[in-house]
């Protein structure tokens, strides 16, 4: 099971002065279980693609499946079905999230999706309930509070949950920690991790922050000028300094230091995703030439 | 007399009703013309609602903001004051009102009574400046994130204030964005010698002001040199916030017993004494 992206190209705007070709002939496939991050300099499609994942936007040409299914196939009235439901499939959650709460509590906020596939208000209430936990929001503490309460990493808790109320199996997350502090980011992060983890939701999750790619995804995705740059393990995308550099990105800031400390003489291996893992590398070369 | 002066100030959300919410307790700080600050602090610490008093957009509960010696809360100065003090906000979305994108940045002149050809003027050199002129036709909501905010830039430079407040301006964009945006703002501050206060998350961005003021729950808890602020790691992560990465790398390294000296925070200095310690020496001495 998977997404296959096929062909896809999308034109915003086609034949009006404002024409801007956003995809072109983006081919891909994200299979089930994986934690893809997508990255690219604004403006590079990434925004574009991912609203195809979910049918919020139509290709102009090439077609969208989720697990076999077109996302945009209108023949029959079964195809119809089968293509609505297979957009449920995919939870999407905007940057800045939070924005778009909108009522008088949070559990009302929540419960907006889950009601509206019809589900009785004990199901509604079981899928709050866990959505809530999920993103380690207390129930009781929480559901009566206005959503406009909180601050703002608890607020993009609250529109995250609300998605995750769908029950999704894919879930795209366009710069979830952005405008965050470190302790907000660090947490929510945990939890997409745990996510991923414990309840094997498929991730795809765009971020500008290569630190953060780094740590999390198991395939990278660089897009640039609406085209597939590199689709490939985060240990090898980072090497590929020239890619990286078309794509207007640079490495994460622990490759980059190692980088520079190999360039001052040091032979360090620069192969390090995480903090750990460059320290590790810095013992051993530092020491290594001590003896 | 300083450009900026918070005096007492405090400022209480939904003053005696259930959710009041004081966000800025007695808050005391100076901005001098011509200086550049960041401020850096946990979500919730009152950054914003700090940013928000400088343009007269928010008013003290308590105490008084003055901009060029005149006091927000003089009505009739409120005018001049938000002549004087541009504000970008994180989101472009927010501050883009026109279909067009030199429409939007010609707003802010126009309705200033400034001469058509001085606005021409001024939104062709402002676009010049954030790289983005060849989208000048563009409507703004075709745009990417990142575009969108280099608009809102020029819209207040098009305004020629003597000072902007910048909140997370660059919370969006991508790292060559990032770096455009800051590199503007640094320009802007040594050439034009505009005044910048500068709210951030991002700690290398906060390294390159001449002063960094650190809120937590209102309060004003550190001022000093970015030297004196990052020295000090411990303290940092005491108040949520991140850890430079060459301060992070010199604690765990301490950590496992190596002599890293204290108060690194630049990777240049740690390669330094990396490099030192390589060639023999068991520790090195700070400086």
């Amino acid at each position: 099971m998977s997404i296959e992206i096929k062909n896809v190209t999308y034109t915003y705007m086609p034949k009006t002065p404002f024409e801007r070709t956003a995809l072109k002939d983006v081919d891909l496939v994200i299979e089930e279980g994986s934690f893809t991050a997508i990255a690219g300099h604004t403006g590079s499609g990434k925004s574009t693609l991912v609203q195809h994942l979910n049918g919020l936007l139509e290709p102009t040409s090439g077609q969208v499946l989720v697990d076999g299914v077109d996302l945009n196939g209108k023949g029959s009235k079964s195809e119809k079905l089968a293509a609505r439901d297979a957009r449920r499939k995919v939870g999407m959650v905007f940057q800045y999230a939070e924005h778009q709460l909108f009522e008088e509590t949070i559990f009302a906020d929540i419960a907006f999706a889950p009601r509206n596939l019809g589900l009785g208000e004990e199901d509604v209430e079981a899928r709050v309930k866990e959505a809530m936990s999920l993103v380690g929001l207390g129930y009781e503490e929480f559901k009566d509070k206005s959503p406009f309460q909180l601050s703002g990493g608890q607020m993009r808790r609250v529109a995250i949950a609300g998605i995750l109320a769908m029950q999704p199996k894919y879930l795209v997350l366009d710069e979830p920690t952005a405008g965050l502090d470190a302790a907000g980011k660090n947490k929510l992060i945990q939890e997409i991790l745990q996510l991923h983890e414990k309840k094997h939701i498929t991730m795809i999750f765009v971020s500008h922050n290569m630190d953060d790619i780094a740590c999390l995804a198991d395939k990278v995705l660089f897009m640039n000028q609406g085209r597939v740059l590199l689709y490939d393990t985060p240990a090898r995308a980072f090497q590929a300094k020239d890619t990286l550099q078309e794509a207007g990105l640079c490495p994460p800031q622990i490759m980059s230091f190692l980088e520079d400390l190999r360039d001052a003489g040091i032979p360090v291996d620069t192969n390090a995703l995480t903090v750990e893992e460059g320290i590790a590398n810095i013992m051993k070369a530092v020491k290594g030439k001590n003896g | 007399m300083s450009f900026i002066e918070l005096e007492n100030l405090s400022h209480i959300y939904h003053k005696g009703q259930e959710n009041e919410f004081p966000a800025l307790r007695h808050v005391n700080l100076s901005i001098e013309e011509g200086e550049f600050v960041a401020i850096l602090g946990a979500n919730g610490s009152g950054k914003s609602t700090l940013a928000k008093h400088l343009n007269a957009l928010l008013l003290p509960t308590e105490g008084h903001c003055r901009v060029a010696g005149m006091d927000t809360r003089e009505t009739d100065a409120v005018w001049e004051i938000r002549q004087q003090v541009g504000m970008v906000f994180q989101n472009p979305d927010n501050q883009i009102i026109a279909a067009i994108v030199e429409d939007d940045i010609a707003f802010g002149p126009e309705n200033l009574g400034v001469p058509p050809e001085e606005i021409r003027r001024r939104v062709s050199e402002a676009l010049k400046t954030v790289h983005m002129r060849k989208y000048r036709t563009f409507a703004p909501h075709l745009l990417s994130g990142g575009q969108k905010q280099r608009i809102a830039i020029a819209g207040a430079l098009a305004m020629e204030t003597k000072c902007l407040v910048l909140d997370e301006p660059t919370a969006m964009l991508d790292p060559q964005g990032r770096s455009e945006v800051l590199g503007t703002v640094k320009r802007l501050h040594e050439e034009k010698g505009i005044t910048v206060v500068y709210i951030t998350h991002f700690m290398e961005e906060a390294i390159a002001a001449d002063r960094i003021v650190v809120m937590e729950k209102g309060n004003v808890v550190m001022e000093g040199v970015p030297k004196e602020i990052f020295g000090t790691p411990e303290k940092l992560k005491q108040w949520n916030l991140d850890v430079p990465l060459a301060a992070d790398i010199s604690e765990k390294l301490r950590r496992k017993g190596w002599k890293i000296p204290k108060g690194i925070y630049e990777s240049e200095k740690l390669i330094e004494v990396l490099v030192k310690m390589a060639a023999g020496r068991k520790s090195v001495v700070g400086e």
